[in-house]
């Protein structure tokens, strides 16, 4: 098996006259935890279910663990998981019956401890439609991974989650990644994204704008990194013209924040500040763009992502 | 194998759990076998031949016509296709195991007619049970066809309601449920031929409760075997597995084709 897990190569999806995808391209690798962000209409829905099978791509080559998507469509459901958005069961199906159900057409043995793990134990004879948002989701994706598939497709995955439950997904994902499962991670949570996945990608008019760790990504923004500082007696309030690359400076709550442009200088500046004037420094937090921050500057999205 | 009992199983039970289905299934049919029995027999005591056979032949199509198409359409429109797709679940089984299922529920209630028809309402038996079975079957395949026919090609539930109700309000007028055949106008019996309760009456009739029957009986046996082959042919044929997909192998109107073994029926085995 390649490393390659998922290739994507110029990738291509239309639906009459509108592009949905234009020519995009991009690997994950075996057990990546993979970021796919955008605003809605970016053309991660396409590219989604383009690699799951469920539609025909209209230009370009994909490739899921060297299944081609749409012609080899027997070998790709052993091969993925898919928790789709809209959990896409029978309203009268219990989690036992769904879980007995699924697993029979993948030929392998029910796995009721993923419904035990995913909190539904009390639920298990519960119809779809008594589940509430949450454990409809947590069924889902219970049914993604049972069948312990090579590459996971996640669609917003805790969204409508509780934070317990929330956390219990995230080390779910691990688990798996762990395991050598990749993850495809389609979510609007940047803060999600930002910790889970080792890359993303940012599709934004159906073009790839942006690809790489989160922490690259972040790096290569014009956002400000927060500088915040404070000391025994205060001594930086009148340092502000003298402190290079920074673009302002606020005070609040006893600390001199400080947005700057680039780091290195901004710190060494401010600390020799501080021992020229003979201050103590008392704490020092810098804090970079966050990929939300770079996100919103990438697609201009503002709220509507 | 393993999978297709789970599902039948799953499919089979939710026949009685959906309230919608419990209705159509069960509730429905067995109430209007009820009030018929009570009232129509009080009305014109010749109906009493007819109720096991009509009431029979009714709960076919209300729980066919009526039950089958509209899980099917909210099933494709809220993406359970496309994740039955996703794990390897084909077509054939989303659409022959609901009809499948659908004939098991009303073995139940034909059974549950048949046996207290007489005690109730003093309606004679069968004189043939095994040309009653036989037809019975037909007749149920005949409409599971029709009804997941028309699951696959309605847009939408309102427009599917449309449909089922063309021919289930024309059987229950024409069909020879509650009006026999031989007193409806020679025009009103052509369009009557088109439809599957018109052949199960017909059938059941002259094959299973000794009575004359208006035309070839076994050309309606025959006519319900075909229309629900080619029902259920169509059906597989023109399937999609979401309503975003636009790619449909052919144009829903070619549901009309259904009608075809019916249609030859007509000039085949007129009199």
């Amino acid at each position: 098996m390649t490393d390659r897990v998922i290739e994507v190569r110029d990738f291509r999806k239309v639906y009459g006259e509108f592009v949905a995808v234009d020519g995009i391209s991009f690997e994950v690798r075996q057990g990546e935890i993979f970021g796919l962000l955008g605003p809605n209409g970016a053309g991660k829905t396409s590219t989604l279910e383009c690699l799951e099978g469920l539609r025909a791509p209209d230009g370009g080559a994909l490739r899921v663990n060297g299944v081609d998507p749409t012609r080899e469509a027997r070998q790709l459901r052993d091969v993925i998981g898919v928790q789709l958005q809209s959990s896409g069961l029978p309203e009268s199906i219990t989690p036992d019956e769904a879980m007995k159900f699924f697993c029979a057409y993948h030929k392998v043995a029910p796995r009721f401890d993923l419904l035990d793990r995913m909190g539904l134990a009390e639920k298990r004879r519960a119809q779809f439609y008594e589940l509430s948002t949450g454990q409809q989701r947590r069924l889902a994706l219970a049914l993604a991974v049972a069948h312990r598939p090579q590459v996971v497709f996640l669609d917003e995955p805790t969204a409508g989650l509780d934070v317990a439950t929330r956390v219990e997904l995230h080390a779910l994902m691990r688990e798996l990644q762990a395991a050598g499962t990749t993850i495809i991670l389609a979510t609007h949570d940047m803060a999600e994204a930002e910790e889970m996945s080792d890359r993303v990608a940012i599709l934004l008019g159906g073009r790839l704008v942006s690809l790489g760790t989160p922490m690259e990504i972040t790096a290569t923004g014009a956002g400000l990194t927060r500088i915040a500082v404070r000391t025994e007696r205060g001594c930086l309030n009148a340092a502000d013209g003298n402190i290079p690359a920074v673009s302002h400076h606020i005070f609040k709550e006893g600390y001199d924040i400080y947005f700057s442009t680039d780091i290195g200088p901004t710190v060494s500046a401010l600390i020799a500040h501080i021992q020229k004037r003979g201050d103590t420094l008392i704490d020092l937090r810098v804090e970079r763009p966050s990929l939300e921050d770079r996100f919103i500057e990438i697609t201009g999205a503002g709220g509507h992502s | 194998m393993n999978a297709f009992i789970h599902h039948f199983s799953f499919e089979f039970r939710t026949g009685i759990r959906n309230r919608q289905l419990l209705l159509m299934n069960y509730l429905f049919p067995l109430g209007f076998y009820v009030m018929m029995g009570f009232v129509m027999a009080e009305i014109n005591p010749l109906f009493r031949e007819d109720i096991i056979p009509a009431m029979v032949v009714f709960g076919i199509l209300a729980a066919t016509l009526l039950g089958i198409p509209d899980p099917l359409v909210n099933a494709r429109e809220n993406g359970i296709f496309r994740s039955y797709k996703i794990n390897g679940i084909p077509s054939l089984s989303i659409l022959i195991i609901p009809a499948l299922t659908t004939m098991l529920h009303l073995v139940i209630m034909a059974g549950i007619i048949t046996a207290t028809a007489p005690l109730l309402f003093d309606a004679p038996l069968p004189v043939n049970w095994l040309n009653f079975i036989v037809i019975f079957v037909c007749m149920a395949a005949a409409c599971a066809g029709l009804s997941v026919l028309i699951g696959v090609i309605s847009p939408s539930s309102r427009v599917t309601v449309l449909w089922s109700q063309l021919i289930f309000v024309p059987s229950m007028i024409l069909g020879g449920l509650m009006l026999p055949y031989s007193m409806l106008p020679a025009a009103a019996q052509k369009l009557a031929q088109l439809l599957p309760a018109t052949q199960a009456m017909n059938a059941f009739n002259g094959l299973a409760m000794g009575k004359e029957a208006a035309f070839s009986p076994w050309g309606s046996v025959a006519m319900l075997g075909a229309g629900g082959l080619v029902a259920f042919g169509l059906a597989v044929f023109l399937f999609s597995w979401d309503s975003r997909n636009a790619r449909r192998r052919g144009h829903p109107l070619l549901a009309l084709l259904a009608l075809l073994p019916y249609a030859l029926g007509i000039v085949l085995l007129a009199r």
